[in-house]
């Protein structure tokens, strides 16, 4: 058999092919990204990117009762959009197996907010498998849809980022053989028609799919029993299992692979058999609470006051991700096992510069959040890249919280009556993905809002992904490229311009003409992101001219990470010159723009070796 | 000087990488998951993708052992510290063990903190005293300066890669096969320069 090291997502991706898996559809968000990515390049399979969660879920949905095995990927938060496709999935059920896969983020590498997505699954009432690393990855996405199929359900793959990004040796299978032969489209209104009249018998069916479910979670290999010590006895499942088995080598362990619903008699016979008994899991105290509703006593630990609320978690922390070290110092702490006897020492580092995520040397956002500083104006961001215009030293956004909410949110403060005008901000990708009946809301309800599109022509943040302005599909076919001005004209918004990326000063006229007039504007500034293939090809370092730079610091407050302080001072002020590392510049001119005294050279000015032809 | 002869049979081997942003590290980090797997080793290799790539700090985890549970290291337990930023090998010495090893490019990224004026960069002497907090054996290579010699600044993580396979005495073949395996066909010939060169200034010391 083959082994390869696969990230958990490049196995899931692996094992939906293993599985004959024929249609994904998913939307890009960290750490779920490269699974549909990955399933994209396998033979004979069709994978797209939709532009949001909740239509990446209706087609996997629509596939399946098409007779496809189909499945959709999406972030933690991308559930969220996708949730009324995830109900009424689990009330129709399928023609062929429907995997939903969640990828969490504890710890919010990447994410505006924490949450458990196996809260989901006992919300959707559909079974929910909760791999530890990449081989569990491939071989539960292949369980997940033999569950489909024989249970008629939908079934949640709940990932987190450490098995999203951690990679693990995998065994390779080959394909399932599965039949392509055509179907007959289901025309079963009672079942896919979720009528009043419908849903309610359905609603009776899936309460009874459960519970075949919880006897089938009694006897699946997903869930197992590792008995050792009787000591310890520790209920886990997901990346927490890792962590079980390396702080308590010795302990017992009933790993959950399928997480919900719980197995009964497996829990309790285990609870048995062991002295002291845990649940150790991330985030939510999922497993927890079942267990306690079960009647099953839990280790009370030695620290645990009277509990202030009734969903608490009694041993581990309830937020971020976990690791050994949490792990074992909450084991201490609740008298579970002894301390270190020679624990590290500890050491001091003083206070270290930072290094918070920025927008990157050359991005074409830069220009608009430096004139929106400037302009001191509110402004309502977006989930993207150019959420880090909220960084020092531009500090231009004041709001960001889901996909979408920027023009709506300043659609809000400008019904509300506030005084000050205000700014949404959202890039190309995102304002496919619900921007576009905000901004309809904007027109249709005629507010003021001045709208600024920020068209980097790909998705950027999750790592240049195709979306419809883009021209070209996931599997690399070309296609429309979706016209944005067209389509902002459509909503009905009168006032739209376009203005390159990097043009400081048709930027800053444009936005400071339109905070003039009491209209809704959208100005769409458009610039391939830096980082892409044919961007980097342009790249050109700018130099400065130190006898006319004298340290005045205009290019330094435009926060660019390739505009360093020279050791060389200003003789007259005493204050360091600009530099430029020719490393990361890529001659995007927005320094040169903003320099009151020429010293930085615009790319035309810069003497050309005499080698380049 | 000494080399470390690091065995993952008995108990498992830590590598902790660490850089910024767009450094290559995530490169270096499938490079060295891919060694232990040819040394017969269980492996782990956790990194983060996402915005922390924007010019932030980046952090990558591979762990080598018969059996490997925990993909991620926590304080303390690192066997080795690879910084491909000098400035991030402080920051993130806390993750080494007493006494590991310690292998730092010598090279420097401004955060925009430092840029926009409102941070120091430390100075070399006292990153260097700093460090000795936690390890007496800091190698520095001149890793960017050394790739840009031979053709391409981007192979500074290749050049630290030979370093540390001097360091901890591995064996030179395997190492490069791992590294020729993971870098496009076109570069084969830089990278192989810039590993052999990374290699070399540790063999001299």
């Amino acid at each position: 058999m083959v082994k390869r090291l696969l990230s958990g997502n490049e196995a899931v991706a692996r094992g939906a092919w293993e599985a004959g898996a024929r249609v994904g559809s998913g939307y890009p968000g960290t750490p779920s990204t490269e699974i549909m990515e990955t399933f994209a390049t396998y033979p004979g399979v069709y994978a797209e990117w939709a532009p949001n969660e909740k239509v990446a879920m209706e087609v996997a949905i629509g596939a399946a009762y098409a007779g496809r095995r189909a499945f959709c990927t999406m972030k933690h938060v991308g559930v969220n959009v996708a949730a009324d496709a995830l109900f009424f999935g689990a009330m129709t059920g399928i023609e062929k197996g429907l995997v939903y896969i969640s990828a969490d983020d504890p710890s919010m590498h990447s994410s505006q907010n924490e949450q458990d997505n196996r809260q989901y699954a006992r919300f959707a009432r559909i079974p929910c498998l909760d791999p530890a690393d990449s081989q569990e990855a491939k071989d539960f996405m292949k369980a997940a849809f033999e569950i489909s199929e024989q249970y008629d359900t939908p079934v949640l793959l709940r990932l987190t980022t450490r098995v999203c990004h951690t990679s693990t040796p995998v065994d390779l299978d080959a394909q399932h053989e599965h039949d392509l032969a055509p179907i007959q489209y289901p025309r079963n209104p009672a079942k896919y028609c979720m009528l009043p009249a419908n849903a309610r018998k359905r609603h009776v069916v899936i309460e009874h799919r459960l519970d075949e479910l919880a006897q089938f979670a009694e006897v699946t290999p997903l869930n197992r029993v590792e008995q050792r010590s009787s000591e310890i006895g520790i209920i886990t499942g997901g990346i927490a299992y890792q962590y079980a088995r390396e702080v308590f080598p010795d302990a017992s362990v009933l790993k959950l692979g399928m997480v919900y619903p719980l197995p009964v008699k497996l829990v309790k016979d285990f609870a048995r058999s062991v002295k002291k008994l845990i649940v150790l899991e991330e985030l939510d105290p999922f497993i927890e609470q079942q267990v306690r509703l079960l009647g099953v006593e839990l280790f009370q630990p030695q620290n645990l006051s009277s509990p202030k609320r009734a969903d608490q978690k009694s041993i581990f922390p309830v937020f971020g991700e976990l690791n050994t070290s949490i792990v074992r110092a909450s084991a201490v702490e609740a008298g579970l096992i002894a301390g270190e006897a020679e624990p590290v020492p500890e050491i001091a580092l003083g206070d270290l510069p930072p290094r918070p995520p920025t927008l990157c040397a050359g991005c074409p956002h830069r220009s608009t959040f430096y004139i929106l500083s400037k302009l001191k104006v509110p402004v309502n961001g977006d989930i993207g890249c150019y959420t880090l215009g909220i960084a020092p030293p531009l500090n231009a956004m004041h709001t960001v919280g889901c996909m979408g909410a920027s023009i709506s949110v300043a659609h809000g403060a400008a019904v509300a009556g506030d005084a000050e005008r205000h700014v949404a901000v959202i890039g190309d990708s995102t304002f496919f993905h619900t921007g576009i009946p905000a901004l309809i809301n904007v027109v249709y309800n005629q507010s003021n809002v001045i709208t600024v599109i920020m068209d980097n022509r790909i998705t950027g943040m999750t790592g240049h992904q195709q979306n419809p302005g883009t021209g070209k599909t996931l599997q690399n076919k070309p296609s429309v490229q979706l016209n944005i001005e067209t389509l902002v004209r459509a909503c009905g918004i009168e006032h739209v311009k376009t203005i390159e990326g990097y043009d400081v000063k048709a930027i800053e006229s444009t936005l400071k003409e339109w905070m003039k007039m009491d209209e809704p504007a959208v100005l769409i500034t458009r610039e391939e992101c830096a980082l892409l293939p044919s961007a980097r090809k342009r790249w050109t370092p700018l130099q400065v001219v130190e006898e006319k730079c004298n340290g005045c610091t205009a290019c330094f407050r435009i926060g660019c990470p390739a505009i360093l302080k020279s050791s060389k001072m200003d003789e007259k002020y005493n204050r360091p010159l600009a530099e430029i590392d020719p490393f990361l510049c890529t001659g995007c001119e927005i320094c040169a723009q903003v320099c009151p005294r020429d010293a930085i050279l615009f790319r035309s000015q810069l003497a050309r070796p005499l080698t380049e032809g | 000087m000494e080399k470390k002869k690091l065995d993952a049979t008995e108990k498992p081997v830590r590598f902790f990488l660490v850089g910024v942003g767009g450094q290559g590290t995530i490169l270096a980090s499938d490079v060295l998951a891919e060694v232990g797997l040819k040394c017969g080793y269980d492996v782990k290799k956790a990194e983060i993708h996402g915005m922390s790539q924007r010019g932030g700090s980046v952090v990558s985890n591979v762990v080598w052992a018969r059996q490997v549970f925990s993909p991620i290291i926590s304080v303390g337990e690192a066997d080795v510290l690879i910084a491909f930023e000098k400035l991030e090998a402080l920051r993130f010495l806390p993750f080494l063990q007493p006494g590991g090893l310690l292998l730092v490019n010598d090279y420097s990224i401004a955060p925009v903190t430092v840029s926009a004026g409102v941070a120091l960069y430390p100075k070399d002497d006292a990153l260097y005293s700093q460090l000795r907090q936690r390890s007496q054996s800091q190698t520095w290579v001149k890793g960017v300066e050394l790739a840009d010699s031979l053709g391409s600044a981007k192979a500074a993580n290749v050049v630290l890669l030979g370093s540390l396979s001097a360091l901890i005495s591995g064996d030179a073949d395997v190492w490069l096969e791992a590294v020729l395996q993971r870098v496009p066909a076109k570069f084969a010939d830089l990278n192989k320069k810039a590993f052999e060169a990374g290699r070399a200034v540790v063999m001299e010391k």
